[in-house]
């Protein structure tokens, strides 16, 4: 790939399209301390708003006198790539210059929603698709403040300016040019337009749509990056957090004489903890001191129940054979009675823990009127509501500041907030202990396995009937798992008629047309914590879409590829294309080479079409991947380097739970604890990839997630094309299949 | 008091001597960049070297520390580190970026012992190195993009 290093100059000219922000958003300019330009967006103020717009946090970019432009993102950065691709965003209607452009991680603001969902979030995929507009129109408006500056100082009309790489300059007369930096003081004073041009054709862009290296490499390769965990503060103190066994579990009685003979130990204080639970917290001088105090501990802990999880598949097993609440009814239900043939499959879906590298953690510093937190948050303005009412503060004495985290997947994006909300609760109960410090709380990785919130476990049933030529008659679909959104403030528009929209999602939805097809879902109620995961719903409904489609192509005897393209409803372009791209890059018609098997699978999901054709082997039962040729259809690419990244890290994360990711319980407790007995993937099993992306000028759609769920499927054809085994449990054990 | 040699520097940490090197490193001196993955030797995120070699410093006493150690605060003053270092921005193979210390130093003492490793040696030396955003094809590259350009 070619790479982008400082900018360039872009024609612009009746192409332009004008365009405004939401109608309650407007955009505010102000002064910079040390004299520059700050740009940024304010809501529409009604009297109770006003007191609500504050300079700088509503602040989206900052120019100062030696050029340096500062982007504010909104998001958080764990991985995706965001903190350069929002960047790049303003930057290309700003005509600035590249090296001079830094980010910058938004902290907790109402100004900082995503324009879409009206919270401040990282999720869905959306970050750059939701943005896109917004960050484009946040630049375009400070270069015609900066061009307005120029002309006001040369006394010249602003239409005869341009810009080129951080200058404003004059083409014709006497040709003058003017850093962004030296007018940035000046175009501060003046009004911010209302109306402004976006570039309309992408063979404009000069940044967008060309591979551009991260802008957060060089401290992430040196160690001074600073994650939440490596937050530092005068008199820090740090605490471990003991969780019960069973989710919401309560201490009965503990002995603390023995952790608070440990050296550099302050207290060991009893806390309430997650789902109603309380836990035990030992609060030292450093991590080694608190974990050695945790190990000395010794804690009664009361009766609780909760799963075994071979009694809760059984279950499942039985409830996928009765109907459930439908999610989708098309046709005639009765078809699949009349069939001239059956084909019938259960499928088994484990727990599973994000795991990201990064424990959770979080720094607390708690006064009597003011709460400050530094934490890696995928949920910022959620969180913060959750911490204020924690701390018995209001919402704008909370200030949290989000720091880059390593790894996420969805963690970090919990509507209950547990591991802020126990991080604030030790901190109130340092204060009544009478330690009057910052508090930062480490989880450990056994607290990370064993702390719930998990991919729900899901158990599918399908039956797909055939008449006699194998034509599809029909397709009836069962569900049975824990719903995510239930009892959460997504619930609302999210459940509906008591289905959970994010366990039909990659079904309900799906781009095939599946004649007579019924759906419908079982919401069990388990004592076990669940929450979305990379992909969501999708990370288990793909599977059983692609690996169905793909016997239903054997059984008519048909290529996988083709039988999939004549199944495919017309108006899916974007799945088609996809499928043709991935057919012709990965040599898909060559001959398989010897001892290998091929297998392809498709999934649309946020937005976006990503297929991989995988060639697998099998050695004594065990898969090895070898070769992935991967596809995508994101619209239009605003970062190819970071799209190839987020697809060849979405097909790992999808491995990694194919081939070992499972969560169990006995009698509650879960019974992993860290990555021995959690494997993930590791270099070793790395298969070849490449990635290639379907051209497009649509606007840009997800790209984290989407490399994910077509993942499991593809290997499982290609076991099956290798071997004649049907797996259809995971994680893939082919010596029960 | 244990006395420790870090990135060329005689410290002293004050500290129960079983505590890992991982912690005094981080709480004791300061040093962050050095990051806690698991706290048992599975996960690669705490490598560093000491006397050259790549220890998890999660499981390392700072009693049996005996040798120099090095971390990645200190990786760019070596040739081969800088050239690790350099290789991985050029193949832009940060993702979250949590994992990397870990994996430069795993790398660089691959490369120091050597200069041309095959995609066995490259395995054997960094599959004790997670990386949750799966940056392993990258990071291969990364590794034979530094042996190229160290000659």
């Amino acid at each position: 790939m070619r790479f982008l290093e400082t900018g360039l100059s872009a024609q612009r000219d009746a192409r332009l399209v004008p365009v405004k922000l939401n109608r309650r958003e407007f955009l505010m300019a102000t002064g910079a301390a040390g004299g520059g330009l700050m740009l940024g967006v304010s809501l529409e103020t009604t009297a109770q708003d006003a007191k609500k717009m504050v300079f700088p946090p509503s602040s989206f970019i900052r120019i100062t006198p030696d050029g340096t432009t500062t982007v504010m993102v909104n998001r958080l950065e764990f991985g995706q790539g965001v903190s350069t691709a929002l960047p790049m965003l303003i930057a290309e209607e700003l005509d600035c210059e590249w090296t001079k452009v830094r980010a910058e991680l938004a902290p907790a603001a109402e100004v900082y929603a995503d324009p879409g969902f009206g919270i401040q979030m990282t999720g869905g995929s959306n970050s750059v698709a939701s943005s896109w507009k917004q960050y484009r129109v946040i630049g375009a408006s400070a270069r015609a403040m900066l061009v307005a500056a120029a002309a006001q100082q040369w006394g010249v009309d602003a239409a005869k300016l341009d810009t080129r790489a951080g200058f404003v300059i004059e083409p014709a007369g006497q040709k003058r040019r003017a850093s962004y930096g030296s007018l940035a003081a000046a175009a501060a004073k003046l009004p911010v337009p209302t109306r402004v041009g976006l570039k309309a054709d992408p063979a404009d862009y000069f940044i967008i749509g060309r591979p551009t290296r991260r802008l957060d490499s060089l401290e992430k390769v040196n160690g001074t990056a600073q994650f939440g965990i490596d937050k530092s503060l005068p008199n820090l103190r740090t605490a471990v957090l003991v969780h019960p066994p069973v989710f919401g579990g309560k201490v009965a009685s503990f002995d603390p004489i023995k952790a608070r003979a440990v050296k550099g130990v302050e207290a060991v204080v009893q806390v309430p903890v997650d789902r109603g639970g309380t836990g035990v917290a030992v609060i030292a001088n450093g991590y080694w001191p608190a974990k050695t105090a945790r190990d000395a501990l010794d804690i009664k802990w009361e009766a609780a129940t909760g799963p075994t999880t071979a009694d809760q598949v059984k279950i499942y097993r039985e409830l996928v054979l009765q109907p459930g609440l439908t999610a989708r009814s098309d046709g005639d239900a009765a078809a699949v009675a009349q069939a001239a043939k059956r084909i019938e499959a259960v499928y088994e879906f484990p727990y599973l823990a994000h795991a990201p590298m990064e424990p959770l953690n979080a720094v607390v510093d708690l006064k009597a009127d003011a709460c400050t937190v530094w934490c890696g948050s995928q949920f910022q303005t959620i969180d913060q509501l959750a911490i204020a009412s924690t701390a018995g503060l209001k919402p704008e004495q909370v200030t949290l500041n989000t720091m880059p985290a390593g790894g996420g997947f969805g963690r970090r994006a919990n509507p209950s907030s547990d591991y802020l909300v126990e991080a604030v609760n030790i901190a109130k109960a340092m204060k009544q202990a009478g330690i009057d410090a910052p508090v930062k709380v480490i989880w450990s990785r056994e607290d990370d396995i064993r702390g719930g919130y998990y991919r729900p476990l899901f158990v599918h049933r399908v039956v797909a009937s055939l008449d006699a030529g194998n034509a599809l008659r029909g397709w009836n679909h069962t569900i049975v798992g824990q719903s995510i959104l239930k009892g959460t403030p997504f619930e609302k528009s999210m459940v509906k008629d008591g289905v959970d929209s994010s366990a039909t999602e990659g079904v309900v939805d799906t781009p095939y047309r599946l004649p007579n097809l019924q759906v419908s879902v079982h919401h069990p109620e388990v004592n076990v914590p669940v929450l979305w995961w990379r992909s969501v719903g999708n990370s288990h409904t793909a599977f059983v879409m692609e690996t169905m489609v793909d016997e239903l192509a054997r059984a008519a005897k048909q290529d996988p590829i083709a039988y999939r393209l004549a199944l495919l409803d017309p108006k899916h372009t974007r799945v088609r294309g996809v499928l043709q791209l991935v057919r012709d890059k990965s040599g898909w018609t060559s001959p398989v080479p010897k001892a290998r098997g091929r297998g392809v699978a498709v999934h649309e999901s946020f937005g976006s079409v990503v297929a991989h054709v995988v060639e697998v082997s099998v050695d004594k039962n065990t898969i090895r991947v070898h070769k992935v040729t991967s596809a995508i259809d994101c619209g239009f690419a605003v970062n190819p380097l970071t799209v190839e990244a987020q697809i060849q890290s979405g097909m790992v994360f999808g491995l990694s739970a194919a081939l070992h990711g499972q969560i169990t319980l006995k009698d509650g407790v879960v019974q992993q604890s860290n990555f021995a007995d959690y494997p993930v993937l590791r270099l070793a099993e790395m298969p070849e990839i490449s990635v290639h992306i379907v051209p497009s000028k649509a606007d840009p759609s997800g790209v984290g997630e989407p490399g994910t769920p077509p993942i499991a499927p593809a290997v499982a054809n290609a076991v099956f094309a290798l071997t004649g085994k049907r797996l259809r449990k995971l994680p893939f054990d082919l010596t029960q299949a | 008091m244990t006395r420790l040699t870090v990135n060329g520097k005689a410290v002293d940490v004050d500290a129960d001597p079983a505590t890992p090197l991982l912690w005094a490193l981080r709480d004791n001196l300061g040093m962050t960049g050095t990051k806690f993955g698991c706290g048992i030797a599975v996960c690669g995120a705490c490598t560093v070297h000491v006397g050259g070699q790549a220890v998890r410093s999660c499981v390392t006493p700072i009693s049996s520390v005996s040798g120099p150690v090095t971390t990645i605060e200190a990786a760019a003053s070596d040739r081969v580190g800088k050239a690790v270092q350099d290789a991985w921005i050029r193949n832009d193979v940060v993702q979250c970026g949590y994992c990397q210390s870990g994996q430069i130093m795993a790398a660089t003492a691959l490369l120091k012992g050597k200069k041309n490793p095959s995609d066995a040696d490259i395995d054997a030396a960094l599959s004790g190195n997670l990386c949750r955003c799966g940056a392993y094809a990258r990071i291969r590259a990364a590794v034979k993009d530094a042996a190229r350009t160290l000659g």
